[in-house]
């Protein structure tokens, strides 16, 4: 019975193989983030390099994490050719064999000659990922409710008597923990090391209770958007593209306040034991070179990775007088308090602080 | 006499054996059309659910990694740390792990297991092991040297305890303790204890679910049950419709009505029942789990006992009533009684549903909403400790046995009728 049950398997997996292989050979599915990002690398990445090769790209989305990566390369059944993951993921799914090593010196130059290992910001590429952009994690509020240029940094945000109404943030212990500290008044390049004592922690927890019975916890990127245009909440952490887009593509009255924002990467990766590798691998160089990303930049707020990239950052892609570079995390007028945030801490800790997390909202 | 009794006795045996063998082909006939069924059952059912099971305390992470460091460890008294051999064998076996890719024999893998024990193992295994090979004779001093971490017991610790396939370490954190550092197990920090408190939050909410279907449900059943025909088919479209309807539909239709700024509050706002200032709080909490649940349960707890309620002879009740009982008598010592196979259907329907449900706590529960299942999710889709996950299902699993099993006790299941 047993034998029957796995040739039977076999047999049925083998023909689906055969089937889903032949007739997709230069097709690859991309995962992403969804919503105005995923389009913004559709229209910057996906089209053109279609047009290019003749291969073809089907979009997918997922909220992130490993799982679904997890799960594919356990079993042996790797559908995702390309996954667009943060920083951190990157590096345990590399850890944890997850996904296929990439060097930096397959990457072509920059548009300015300059090799890929000069071009890419320091730590943008990994073992097993190139990455693609800056993004951050900001907070912003409505302007019809709180008026324009009235909050001032990120205390406000913790203020409930300045600024009374629900908070939204997101559901984890991060970036919540450095959100609080920073708003405790520790400097950006403390943060870390004051969050290595348990004193640390226990501040960080003690700042976000003073807000707890007021915040309304989000957890995929598109709802703290909604929870602002529907008055929900008065302020919220959020992603900075997914703020920007409401802002240039819906007319919302939003604005970013961009005092200790907390900025991450995105990166492509190949899971283990995907198929059709060589046009995967095509895939990344064409999007990770110096005109796919400045084109990228013009459809959401996100920065390109490569220096070489920055002097083509135009305007929005259907607003001509709306000016990108000044809305990108990077940018010198956002720059000024800001935070990366650490994954090597993070992979430390994640662990216990979500666990602690999870019993503190209980 | 007795002989030919005897005679009769060994021919009845005969004619039934006979019969057995005559029939025997017929009945694995019909047998073999249960065979998709059982296959179905197996690949779909007993095949994972025994996985999950075997998940919960399988978990050979340390053997596959550093295979020989796992057979020298033993050999350790657990006093001061490891001999040189033991460090040996773990810098070797950590420099050729270092070379492998295959998820569950990476270093990586190694490391996040160990975090889950001490928070800051992983980055220092994966970068030792990228120094490992590096490292020579003598190898304690070398590992010592190359980060003063190691000098921690409590990480050789941990190692040797998972060092072995078979471990009762995700059911021990499932239950919100822990190893001190004697080997003991012990209840965990207080503010790092969750899971104890939301199983029994979950089976105190699916409780409360339940009993407000049984509030709700009963007398609209009883509606269906002694209307004419057609008005009760018109009505029973009611209950069905939103039965057919999505669950993703109906939650979202519930965030429209009860969020701070939805129908409900603006409606009550409006009435001048409170200002505007003073919205209540309707979703995001235990409120909102609640009451889209009792929603979306409710169909199974009407279908059963409408099935039960219409099959009552109505001349029953009036019998009881002829000879004198009160309205409310009748009702209690006859149609109640006679109800109660629904009633328990519907029950244990809306019960083991609700104990196990998902997506709705997920979207309207919030922080404190939250049931066992969410939790199990989040280790399945987060944090990715499978393990821990499965274990947490499993205890789930026997729950729901234990708690079926003393309602068949008191109920008897041979009375269900789910219609």
């Amino acid at each position: 019975m047993k034998k029957i049950i796995t040739q039977t398997l076999i047999t049925s997996v083998l023909a689906a193989g055969i089937v889903s292989g032949s007739a997709q050979a230069a097709s690859i599915t991309a995962v992403s983030w969804g919503g105005a990002y995923t389009i913004s690398q559709v229209e910057a990445y996906h089209k053109p390099w279609m047009a290019a090769t003749g291969n073809k790209v089907v979009s997918e989305d997922y909220s992130g994490g490993l799982a679904e990566v997890k799960a594919q390369v356990e079993t042996g059944n790797v559908t995702w050719n390309l996954v667009d993951v943060e920083l951190s993921d990157a590096v345990r799914g590399c850890d944890e064999g997850l996904f296929m090593p990439i060097g930096i010196d397959m990457l072509p130059n920059g548009a300015d000659g300059s090799s890929a290992a000069d071009d890419f910001l320091p730590g943008t590429v990994t073992e097993c990922a190139v990455g693609n952009i800056v993004w951050s994690t900001i907070f912003a509020y409505d302007t019809s409710v709180l008026g324009k240029g009235n909050v001032d940094s990120l205390a406000d945000f913790f203020d409930l008597e300045k600024f009374p109404g629900k908070r939204g943030m997101r559901k984890g212990a991060k970036p919540n923990l450095e959100f609080a500290l920073m708003a405790d008044g520790v400097p950006a390049e403390y943060v870390y090391i004051v969050l290595s004592t348990d004193e640390g922690i226990q501040r960080a927890f003690d700042k976000l209770a003073t807000i707890k019975d007021s915040v309304v916890w989000w957890e995929a990127g598109a709802q703290p958007v909604q929870m602002l245009a529907d008055g929900e909440v008065v302020m919220t952490t959020a992603y900075n593209g997914r703020i920007f887009n409401a802002i240039a593509a819906e007319g919302k009255p939003f604005e970013i306040n961009w005092d200790g924002q907390i900025w991450d990467l995105d990166m492509w990766v190949i899971p283990t034991g995907a198929k059709n590798v060589d046009e995967s691998l095509d895939f990344i160089k064409y999007s990770t070179g110096t005109e796919a990303l400045a084109a990228q930049a013009s459809w959401i707020s996100y920065g390109p990775v490569r220096k070489s990239s920055a002097p083509f950052v135009g305007s929005y892609h259907n607003q001509p007088d709306l000016d990108m570079s000044i809305h990108m995390p990077t940018a010198p007028g956002n720059f000024g308090n800001a935070l990366q945030n650490n994954y090597m801490w993070w992979a430390d800790n994640s662990d216990q602080l979500n666990e602690r997390f999870n019993a503190w909202l209980n | 006499m007795s002989d030919s009794k005897k005679q009769n006795k060994i021919d009845m045996r005969a004619l039934k054996e006979s019969h057995i063998k005559a029939t025997a082909l017929q009945k694995r006939r019909a047998l073999y059309l249960t065979l998709p069924l059982v296959f179905f059952l197996i690949v779909s059912f007993v095949i994972p659910i025994g996985q999950i099971l075997y998940r919960s305390i399988y978990n050979p992470v340390v053997g596959n990694v550093v295979p020989d460091f796992a057979i020298a460890i033993q050999q350790w008294d657990e006093q001061d740390l490891p001999s040189e051999e033991v460090f040996e064998a773990f810098v070797k076996d950590l420099a050729k792990a270092k070379k492998i890719r295959k998820i569950g024999r990476t270093v990586g893998n190694l490391a996040t297991r160990t975090n889950y024990d001490i928070p800051g193992a992983r980055s220092l295994f994966t970068s030792t092991a990228r120094k490992a090979a590096k490292i020579e004779a003598p190898y304690k001093e070398g590992l010592l040297k190359s980060n003063k971490k190691w000098k921690n017991p409590e990480i050789w610790k941990s190692l040797k305890r998972n060092s072995k396939d078979i471990t009762p370490a995700f059911y021990v954190a499932a239950l919100d303790h822990k190893y001190d550092s004697n080997g003991n197990i012990v209840p965990a920090d207080e503010m790092y204890q969750i899971y104890m408190s939301n199983f029994l939050k979950t089976i105190k909410l699916s409780a409360l679910i339940t009993f407000i279907c049984i509030i709700l449900a009963y007398p609209v059943a009883y509606v269906l049950s002694v209307l004419p025909l057609r008005q009760s088919n018109l009505l029973m479209i009611l209950v069905l419709l939103p039965f057919w309807t999505s669950l993703l539909v109906r939650t979202t239709a519930w965030i429209a009505l009860l969020q701070t700024e939805g129908v409900v509050n603006d409606i009550l706002v409006f009435l001048g029942v409170y200002t505007d200032g003073a919205r209540i709080q309707m979703i995001y909490n235990q409120t909102g789990t609640i009451v889209a649940m009792v929603h979306i349960l409710l169909p199974f707890m009407i279908l059963p006992l409408y099935s039960v309620m219409k099959t009552i002879n109505p001349s029953y009740m009036r019998a009881a009533v002829s000879m004198g009982a009160s309205n409310f008598r009748a009702l209690r010592k006859i149609y109640f009684p006679l109800t109660i196979p629904g009633l328990a259907a519907g029950t244990l329907l809306v019960f083991i549903l609700a104990i196990g449900y998902y997506i709705t706590p997920a979207l309207v529960g919030g922080e404190d909403g939250l049931l066992i299942s969410n939790l199990i999710a989040y280790h399945i889709q987060k944090s990715l400790n499978w393990s821990l996950g499965a274990a947490l299902a499993s205890i789930l699993l026997v729950t729901i046995l234990v708690l079926y099993w003393l309602y068949n006790k008191l109920i008897g299941i041979d009375k269900l009728k789910f219609g």
